[in-house]
């Protein structure tokens, strides 16, 4: 079975390898994608749509339809993975470990078992849990950076590479690391379930809400210029706008879904012990 | 572009790719894939296709790789096959 495998995805391998034979040469100016649809875009983006990166614009406005169901797709992959792992019942742990903060003491806590009353106990994972200081200090320390990073990313997308989807990334790994380094108790304090979902939701709204709005106001569906009266600016400008709010949207759909399938898969469902 | 530095990542390109189909512990299959979009990344960037290198390197290298850390933690380090 595993010889007839083997062939199958050799010979499939080499199908492939022959038929990229048949592709123009990388950058070859005559290929037929470079002869008429890209000079449309390199040509015309900057006074259709004002926005320098033409990827943005290609994505945002022009492809827009395209992008707004690949924020659906993640949607989707953050609800399967939530409906799937989710575990709601609420069972009561076999033991519970608490390290006394001030001696580095582990003790544990058998079920229906009481901790004393002390401010001094925080919660550790039953695996193995080192007490570092230096990680849970970068950490801290670089978070913040990593998020003003990750919004700069996306409110420059305009200019340079990036835009929603790598800044809203950006912004789940900084949840993530905070996770990881503290742990999932932390992280879902900060962001609560519930906000977490709703926000996924919203991120997929606001993108399809901005169609719906151009639709309304007399457009086709993610025509940007129909926003130009309620934004006060000319439709050229509209474009630009309207590429920066989607942009918005696919990052807290991107952030929130990664959050999302983190907490669920770490925690495989229980919300109680993440990696 | 350069075509030595080319044809040195793409060979690690395949040699990863190969490595991670091919460890017996899940754990080193996840890395493997992270280090496979990490030159993968750089690829994109040397053809000058900015935009997907950065996706590459922040969801393919970044977020998906601790997705299968995470999975792999909570399900089994050793492969049935």
């Amino acid at each position: 079975m595993k010889i007839t495998g083997l062939i199958i995805a050799v010979l499939t391998g080499a199908l492939l390898i022959y038929a990229t034979a048949d592709f123009p040469a990388w950058g070859d100016p005559a290929s037929p994608a470079s002869t008429h649809v890209s000079p449309r875009y390199i040509e015309k983006t900057i006074e259709e749509t004002a926005v320098p990166n033409m990827v943005t614009s290609v994505l945002a406005d022009y492809r827009g339809y395209d992008t707004m169901f690949e924020t659906t797709v993640i949607f989707s992959a953050g609800v399967a993975c939530f409906l799937l792992l989710r575990i709601f019942r609420r069972e009561e742990p076999e033991e519970r470990l608490y390290r006394h903060v001030l001696t580095g003491v582990t003790i544990h806590v058998k079920k229906g078992g009481k901790l004393p009353p002390s401010d001094d106990f925080e919660r550790i994972d039953t695996e193995w849990t080192p007490h570092d200081l230096i990680i849970k200090t970068m950490c801290r320390l670089l978070i913040p950076f990593i998020q003003l990073f990750a919004l700069y990313v996306i409110a420059h997308g305009h200019h340079s590479p990036g835009g929603g989807f790598q800044g809203g990334v950006m912004l789940g790994a900084s949840v993530i690391v905070l996770a990881m380094s503290q742990d999932l108790r932390t992280a879902v304090r900060r962001l609560r379930e519930k906000v977490d979902a709703l926000l996924c939701a919203t991120g997929v709204f606001i993108y399809a809400g901005t169609g719906a709005l151009c639709l309304l106001l007399g457009a086709d569906f993610l025509n940007y210029r129909a926003l130009a009266p309620l934004l006060n600016v000319d439709p050229i400008m509209a474009r630009s706008h309207g590429i920066f709010i989607v942009e918005i949207g696919v990052g807290i759909a991107v952030m929130a879904t990664m959050i999302w399938i983190y907490s669920n898969v770490s925690s495989s469902g229980k919300y109680d012990e993440g990696l | 572009m350069i075509w030595q530095l080319d044809l040195a990542i793409l060979t690690l390109v395949v040699i990863v790719g190969i490595g991670a189909i091919t460890v017996k512990d899940l754990l080193g299959a996840a890395i493997m894939f992270g280090a496979y979009s990490f030159m993968m990344c750089l690829l994109w960037s040397i053809m000058g296709a900015v935009d997907v290198a950065f996706t590459e390197a922040s969801v393919g290298a970044g977020v998906s790789t601790v997705f299968f850390v995470a999975a792999v933690f909570r399900t089994t380090r050793r492969t049935k096959d």
